[in-house]
């Protein structure tokens, strides 16, 4: 679920700064210009007013200052020579080195490419994919196929990645998967999915497909619901067939959902998914399996080098960062809404 | 509105409608394919290409691993650090929605800001590693639960939902001599309960699914959860070789891996029907908002 929850956690929390209830307009209680009712002067006597609600507010203040703040600090690591037993604030500063070294390292050409044929991959054939599936989910008039098919296609996204990296294990086993096997019948020839570089990113993009289309439809579904039924009547009027119709008022109706979607999908492009990507990676296929995610992993966990694989995961971000504000500012630039 | 369909829209219906209804088979086809094999012997298996009935019925390979210690090991840890954890990322999440959803109180925009803050910038992996290492949380089941007590997405969702429950209830509570806490123990979590079991569901998928710090924190393999034990069982041993396994393991025959992968789908399923309402409509909440 992470990337789409991640999209609309970040969606909220835009919301959140400009006005808390503007979500819930209609529902508002809430009196207009309703007198605080509580004492306005000094923190002292506020404190003591709600020590109960600070009190409960600690354990989430201190989740939120060590768990999630701490390793924000920690990033400065990135920047030095980090021993484990000086600690992050007495580890001697080099600067730029480690992003140096990153940058001259002939695994960076390698895993930019990996990471981006990847992410282009998955926006390329998984992302249109959802709106189709939406689409023709959309002209379903027979309710009772339509909530079957949803209730069929929403199961994989709730299935840990182990279990969909363990079915592809057995579809595509080597000798007796169902799926070799019937390559190996249809064709006569024999391929080793899950070794060959050659069939790793179609196996990533079909576990994409497979694990998350069916659960994306629902933010495009939503959207379609709300497009205007008065103008499909008045284009079956002027003689508009369905293929018109879906093209001339479905999809424009739906386009600023398609917009916001495709910025946030474009902001967690490189975050290619650890879990995935590290399951499926083997012996023989890391030339092409190694991503930015996975080589953090490799190099700071199983050989320790802490500062240099904070750099590389430091860059990601940035670069995740830059990507999400640049596909705001094109959507805006193109008259779009964009995402903030 | 009868829309006044065409031939071609007919057609169009019957093609959309066939081709749906194989997507919808086709997602499921690895499950049936799983669930049969689990109750197929192993002569079955590699003999037979597909099937979705087993010609001989066995429970062979359920005997097997839940005669195996590892694996009840692994199954009880998971479902045990599932249900603590649950409970505890619920108690985390609630206690601090409560106080952020008054709006006099002070500092509350502060404190709302860093929350936002830190939905969109993280530490990241190692840096996040380090600290539980620190913690002295390496090994420790905490290492699971902790780090991810709060999601910031469910904390707003949670604070906008007290926020919008009647100011009248707690006023006449606290008439009565509620304190704060009395008041969110006995009044706004009873009618809370709806959105508390989205985010228990919420959370205990979380739990339940990750693959990701067990990897990072557990490197002892008595302590592996389910899915690391899944992961090693169904992955056979030339793929293996890359980070954290068991030297001394020796794969098992193809009857134990598909039995492994339905019992740690099967809770998912089970929970299915709740899960498919609650996150839906999670999903929805604030996402679409014009």
């Amino acid at each position: 679920m992470s990337q789409l929850t991640d999209a609309l956690a970040s969606n909220i929390g835009a919301g959140e700064g400009a006005g808390t209830e503007t979500g819930n307009a209609g529902k508002r209680r809430k009196k207009p210009g309703k007198p605080a009712k509580t004492p306005r002067g000094k923190f002292s006597v506020h404190f003591a007013h709600y020590k109960w609600l600070y009190l409960l507010l600690l354990p989430g203040v201190i989740y939120f200052a060590v768990f999630r703040y701490a390793p924000m600090y920690g990033v400065s690591i990135a920047f030095k020579d980090y021993v484990p037993f000086l600690g992050v604030n007495a580890s001697p500063w080099v600067g730029f080195q480690h992003f140096q070294d990153f940058f001259s390292n002939p695994d960076f050409p390698r895993l930019l490419g990996n990471t981006l044929i990847l992410a282009f991959l998955n926006l390329g054939i998984a992302f249109p994919l959802t709106i189709v599936l939406a689409l023709l989910l959309n002209e379903v008039r027979l309710s009772i196929l339509k909530r079957t098919v949803q209730t069929l296609v929403y199961i994989p996204h709730f299935l840990s990645w182990t279990i969909v990296a363990s079915l592809s294990f057995l579809l595509f086993a080597l000798d007796f998967g169902p799926l070799f096997l019937f390559i190996n019948n249809v064709l006569g020839t024999n391929i080793d999915f899950l070794s060959d570089p050659a069939w790793f990113r179609p196996l990533i993009v079909l576990q994409e497909i497979w694990k998350n289309t069916g659960w994306g439809t629902i933010i495009f579904l939503a959207a379609l619901a709300t497009v205007d039924q008065d103008q499909y009547e008045a284009a079956i009027i002027d003689g508009a067939g369905r293929f018109r119709r879906v093209w001339h008022i479905t999809l424009p109706g739906i386009r600023s959902t398609i917009i916001v979607m495709l910025i946030l999908a474009i902001g967690q492009m490189l975050n290619t998914g650890f879990e995935q990507i590290y399951l499926m990676t083997n012996a023989l296929n890391r030339s092409v399996a190694d991503v930015f995610d996975t080589y953090v992993y490799f190099v700071g966990i199983t050989q320790g080098a802490y500062s240099y694989s904070t750099a590389v995961g430091l860059f990601k971000s940035l670069v995740g960062i830059v990507l999400i504000f640049g596909t705001n500012w094109l959507a805006k630039r193109f008259n779009q809404s964009g995402l903030f | 509105m009868k829309i006044h369909n065409t031939t071609g829209g007919r057609i169009f219906d019957a093609a959309n409608y066939v081709f749906l209804t194989l997507i919808g088979i086709i997602t499921l086809l690895p499950f049936i394919y799983v669930f049969a094999g689990s109750f197929a012997n192993e002569a079955e298996i590699t003999r037979r290409a597909f099937f979705v009935w087993p010609e001989q019925f066995t429970l062979g390979s359920y005997e097997y691993i839940f005669s195996t210690p590892a694996f009840i090991r692994a199954l009880v840890t998971t479902v045990l650090v599932t249900a603590v954890g649950t409970l505890i990322q619920l108690a985390f999440t609630v206690t601090m929605a409560y106080p952020l959803a008054k709006r006099n109180l002070r500092g509350r925009q502060l404190i709302l800001s860093l929350v936002v803050f830190a939905m969109v910038f993280s530490g990241g992996m190692i840096p996040t590693f380090l600290l539980v290492k620190d913690l002295g949380l390496l090994n420790s089941y905490w290492a699971l639960i902790l780090p991810a007590a709060i999601n910031p997405f469910s904390l707003i969702i949670i604070k906008n939902f007290f926020q919008e429950l009647p100011a009248e209830l707690e006023e006449s509570a606290k008439m009565d001599g509620a304190t704060e806490i009395g008041i969110l123990w006995r009044i706004l979590l009873p009618l809370s309960k709806p959105v508390l079991a989205t985010f228990a569901l919420f959370y205990a998928v979380g739990i339940w699914n990750d693959f990701m710090s067990p990897l990072l924190y557990l490197s002892d393999n008595s302590k592996w959860t389910l899915q690391m034990y899944l992961r090693q069982v169904t992955a056979s041993s030339d793929l293996l070789g890359t980070g954290n396994v068991d030297p001394n393991y020796i794969p098992p025959e193809q009857g134990i891996k598909f039995a492994v992968i339905v019992v740690a789908t099967l809770p998912i399923l089970i929970f299915y029907p709740f899960l498919q309402k609650h996150f839906a409509k999670g999903m929805l909440i604030g996402s679409v908002k014009g």
